[in-house]
């Protein structure tokens, strides 16, 4: 028993969370979300869990904009397990599920989670789960509870414990600016600055297997390419070639990086072997080509090209270098994504004068605007396709932006200082 | 008859010479419109050269500046690069050029935009005699802007090229 305390004590004055940088504001929902009820977990007793898990679930599920949780003062009870639930009370709140669970310690040094998803029309427990993580991830402990949740109401896998990748520039005054690349859980938690610099950081993305990233930094007074080992924070330069060196983009099975380098005269797309750092020149055009993006096959490259006059999106097969046009609707269309069933894209495309983030479908040649806002750039898509993360300005500053793909959801995450850009959404980590 | 035959012959003659000897060189050989990285180059002459005293140097311009969506030199920063180039053929050190374009549109293809331009005046700068192995050229596309918002005069101020 004392030991319980002592290690939930131990826990709670080192999980003190840092000073996020990014607070979420949920704008606009879904018009129809699923009422939801997450009942505030119960706890075997004498152990204390810094985190209030429910309420982390909760504000997943929130987000996703298909779901309307309900507040915990509506609620007539806390029951945490099936056994303890009026169905009649919650079909009286309006709630079509109730979510009920337990934590407790049944390994030292772990907590678990045993919840029930409760299905109040039909009366019945559709989903039984238990999960267990080491007692400092509370709040990866939340997110895999959402998952399961998600998915079983949706059908779509949950995206709740990936993680994102941003750049922040916090002017310090002098004309100086600190850039930093942070990394954060997928709410803005748990942030940790991976990298910092008075030089400029750039394009942010993660290799397939969630464990190395790539970025652009100007610390040598130039462009250069830079990858980072998310387990041991080792980072090695990757490219300096003369002129530009930018726009790095792992493979789908890893073992290459596509990248822009202007040194034979114009920029172009480069594809380089990772093992043997042997380079391949895939665009050879004297205008501009830039910010490459795999189709999952790992046999095109959509990229963005001026060839044609105004920027435009364009693809590109890597062994026969032959190259199509993608996109015919707009003066401007950049910095593609690919959806991950390859069927799909999202960029940045300009209309009327304003950029915006816009989906499209390669089948049908349809290209639809889902963002309101204005000066959108950089999209990343949720490995789920359900949602993407965009940079965009509100109030003077740079900040985040969430939309799904439907463009029925919206929230926006601010940073508490700075402008914060170039979000890159991780891979499944689990 | 004769006589207007020859003339009509040497005035063909001149105009086509005249015609070649103002076509545009497509430098950087991209040779089309809307993203405008079609630059054309006059020798400075060397009255010019002459004309700046040590006075002058300290008051240089060292921000070139373009407009939107161009990389081509205005005639205003020609002549501020002229005074430039004056200066520089006096001294051997490096020249290093920073490249950079307003915020509107994506970030890497704005460093693209960046770099153009910073070609743009070290292609100048060559062919009036500053020797190309001392140019460095570098882009900061929209990344290092020198004024903040979403007016067209804090675009037009952050479209430029800075010698250092």
């Amino acid at each position: 028993m004392l030991i319980r305390i002592i290690t939930a004590l131990i826990f709670l004055s080192v999980s003190s969370l840092s000073m996020a940088e990014l607070t979420i504001q949920v704008n606009k929902g879904k018009d129809d979300p699923v009422p939801i009820a997450i009942v505030p977990f119960g706890w075997q007793s004498g152990l204390t869990v810094a985190e209030d898990i429910a309420s982390i679930v909760e504000s997943d599920l929130h987000r996703s904009g298909q779901f309307a949780p309900l507040s915990r003062s509506d609620m007539l009870g806390r029951p945490r397990n099936a056994t303890e639930v009026y169905y009649r009370d919650w079909k009286s709140l309006g709630v079509d599920y109730v979510v009920v669970g337990t934590l407790s310690q049944e390994v030292t040094g772990t907590i678990t989670a045993n919840y029930e998803l409760l299905d109040v029309n039909t009366q019945r427990v559709i989903l039984t789960g238990k999960e267990s993580v080491s007692i400092d991830k509370p709040r990866y402990l939340a997110h895999s509870v959402s998952d399961k949740i998600y998915e079983k109401l949706t059908n779509i896998r949950g995206a709740f414990r990936t993680q994102l990748l941003y750049v922040s520039a916090v002017r310090e005054g002098g004309n100086r600016t600190r850039f930093r690349l942070l990394k954060s859980d997928i709410d803005g938690a748990n942030e940790s600055v991976l990298f910092d610099s008075r030089e400029p950081i750039m394009a942010p993305t993660w290799s397939p297997d969630g464990q190395k990233i790539a970025y652009v930094s100007f610390e040598s007074t130039r462009p250069a390419i830079y990858i980072q080992d998310l387990r041991t924070n080792a980072r090695t330069q990757l490219t300096s070639f003369r002129g530009l060196n930018g726009a790095p983009a792992f493979s789908p099975d890893g073992a290459k990086m596509a990248m822009v380098l202007s040194k034979d005269g114009s920029p172009d797309i480069y594809v380089m072997d990772l093992a043997s750092g042997d380079l391949q020149r895939v665009t050879n055009h004297f205008a501009i080509d830039t910010e490459p993006a795999w189709m999952p096959d790992g046999k095109s490259i959509v990229f963005t090209s001026d060839r044609g006059g105004k920027p435009q999106i364009y693809k590109v097969n890597v062994s026969s270098g032959s190259v199509e046009r993608v996109t015919f609707e707009g003066d401007y269309n950049a910095r593609a994504r690919v959806l991950a069933d390859g069927l799909g894209l999202v960029m940045v495309h300009r209309d009327s004068g304003n950029f915006h983030i816009a989906v499209m479908d390669l089948k049908r040649n349809r290209v639809e605007i889902l963002t309101t806002t204005n000066l959108d750039e950089s999209p990343s898509v949720a490995p789920n396709a359900s949602m993407l993360l965009y940079a965009t300005q509100y109030d003077g500053k740079g900040v985040l932006a969430a939309v799904s793909i439907d463009g029925g959801v919206r929230y926006r995450l601010p940073s508490r200082f700075g402008d914060v850009r170039e979000p890159a959404w991780s891979p499944f980590l689990q | 008859m004769k006589y207007q035959a020859k003339n009509m012959f040497l005035g063909v003659a001149f105009f086509s010479a005249f015609l070649a000897g103002c076509a545009s060189t497509d430098t950087d050989g991209s040779g089309q419109e809307g993203a405008d990285s079609v630059s054309t180059y006059t020798e400075s002459t060397d009255s010019m050269n002459d004309s700046y005293n040590t006075d002058d140097m300290a008051n240089l311009e060292t921000v070139f500046y373009f407009e939107f969506d161009q990389a081509t030199l205005t005639v205003k920063a020609r002549q501020a690069l002229d005074a430039q180039i004056a200066r520089l053929k006096k001294t051997t050190g490096p020249v290093r050029l920073e490249g950079h374009a307003d915020e509107r549109g994506t970030r890497e293809y704005n460093i693209a935009l960046g770099e153009r331009r910073a070609i743009s005046v070290a292609d100048y700068m060559a062919i009036n005699g500053i020797p190309r192995y001392r140019i460095e050229t570098v882009s900061y596309g929209e990344e290092r802007p020198v004024a903040f918002g979403q007016s067209e005069s804090t675009y037009s101020q952050n479209r430029r090229v800075e010698l250092k």
